[in-house]
């Protein structure tokens, strides 16, 4: 059987590492490189690299930084942020990352999605949806809408809806963000994650809200996903990959428990 | 000298970097000639069979490979480099090297909680006993990505195998050939082991 992963998301401003709070009040918080190293080396079972700047401010990715870290960390990894066409993938991929991750571009342009999907293959195209709860309406049934812009662009958009159009375009992947609980170390966003992940055939990665072991158990569990995103928790030095595994192995949660050589 | 086989089926800058960084000199080549002469060879890959074919047969790649693999060069396959080695891939019905017999076949699992590709880390069982899993313990896991598996006809050269709705091969060879369908180059330090055991091969 397949393990649930662990994948940490770096979000990077400046080619610094960055945390948000609810996707505000960023703070610099050290090397991207080193951390992902340091991960790397305590069994995370995956990374996201995200330019958290580039697409409001129009930047491109980083793309040394993206090469240093594939040069050191030999697990998969993705990233994203202002990829905005097949030809910004490429460079990614060729950087030497396996996955790009779509966000604010595939909502403006799903065609995207499905040409990046053509091209480079499902498994390295993951479509990222930050999600707000709103009340539920004709438009949006679900009561979660899709945002774009690091969340303060609400687009009309059902979550539940995206997500199953982001499959069938080829999406291989889907990263579910609520903004609600990013940052807030509360717990992940369960109804939400479930939702989706009842609703498409692809591995659903739980992102926002990890706060302690528990919450990633929560996730894989009742929230039905097949990875949880962690940021904080690592970050700050609170947990460590190998710590937050062993409780979830504890409890009966298939893990990759990285042993010492 | 490792070789490492350009036939545009991707991740071959991964497979790459992973021997710079174990410090295992490689070069990266399209050139038939090269590959016969080669001490070592690397046939990494991703993509679908029929594609990779083709570009092996455009670029004249499948007849260097035969003839490197009956020369005895210790060769080492990754991913679909673990498939197009046998006869026949259910890929695109796609006519394959044949240096082993056998076929890759599409996985069909009836849980629907079991996704297509298979993709994630998943423990591999070493079955038979083989230098380049040498340092294997028993749960040890590595990173997949794949919606076929490889199916070589003589059990006997079935060497690990992992589960998904079923046990399928992981690991599979022949005299100096070696194949894994799980990515050694991004399966952390176990798989950097066994590009590293492949070069002392």
């Amino acid at each position: 059987m397949l393990s649930k992963r662990i994948i940490s998301c770096l979000d990077v401003r400046d080619g610094k590492l960055a945390k948000s709070v609810k996707f505000v009040d960023t703070r610099d918080i050290g090397d991207p490189v080193a951390k992902a190293r340091e991960y790397y080396e305590q069994g995370l079972d995956e990374l996201v690299f995200y330019d958290i700047t580039a697409s409001s401010e129009d930047r491109g990715i980083l793309l040394d930084v993206v090469s240093r870290v594939a040069e050191q960390v030999f697990i998969p990894f993705s990233v994203g942020g202002g990829l905005r066409t097949v030809e910004d993938c490429s460079r990614v991929l060729l950087a030497g990352a396996e996955k790009v991750n779509l966000n604010s571009a595939a909502v403006k342009n799903p065609g995207l999605i499905a040409e990046a999907s053509k091209t480079f293959g499902a498994q390295a195209v993951v479509l990222s949806m930050d999600v707000l709860k709103v009340p539920k309406s004709a438009a949006i049934p679900s009561g979660y809408e899709i945002v774009i812009h690091g969340g303060r662009t609400p687009t009309g958009l059902d979550a539940l809806e995206w997500a199953k159009r982001g499959e069938g375009l080829g999406a291989g992947e889907l990263v579910v963000n609520s903004i609600d609980a990013d940052g807030t170390k509360a717990g992940y966003e369960l109804t939400l994650t479930r939702m989706i992940a009842e609703a498409v055939g692809i591995p659903v990665i739980a992102s926002g809200g990890g706060g302690k072991p528990e919450h990633l158990y929560d996730v894989l569990t009742e929230g039905k996903a097949d990875a949880a995103l962690v940021a904080s928790m690592l970050h700050y030095g609170e947990y460590t990959v190998g710590e937050i595994k062993s409780y979830l192995a504890e409890r009966g949660i298939k893990i990759r428990i990285q042993k010492d050589e | 000298m490792i070789t490492l086989i350009d036939y545009n089926a991707g991740n071959l800058t991964s497979v790459r970097r992973a021997l710079d960084h174990l410090g295992i000199p490689s070069r990266i080549t399209s050139d038939p000639e090269t590959v016969r002469r080669a001490d070592r060879i690397i046939f990494p890959g991703v993509g679908a069979a029929g594609a990779a074919m083709s570009v092996l047969r455009q670029r004249g790649l499948d007849s260097a490979l035969k003839e490197a693999f009956a020369a005895g060069t210790p060769i080492l396959g990754i991913c679909i480099g673990c498939q197009i080695i046998l006869d026949r891939s259910q890929e695109d019905d796609a006519e394959c090297l044949g240096l082993l017999r056998g076929q890759a076949i599409r996985f069909s699992v009836t849980d629907p909680l079991l996704k297509i590709p298979h993709m994630g880390w998943n423990a591999v069982r070493v079955t038979r006993p083989h230098p380049l899993l040498a340092h294997l313990r028993p749960g040890d896991e590595f990173y997949f990505v794949h919606s076929y598996y490889p199916q070589p006809a003589d059990a006997s050269q079935i060497y690990a195998v992992s589960d998904y709705g079923g046990e399928f091969p992981a690991a599979i060879g022949k005299d100096n050939l070696f194949a894994v369908q799980f990515h050694a180059e991004k399966s952390g330090p176990l798989g950097l082991m066994v590009l590293e055991n492949f070069s002392k091969w």
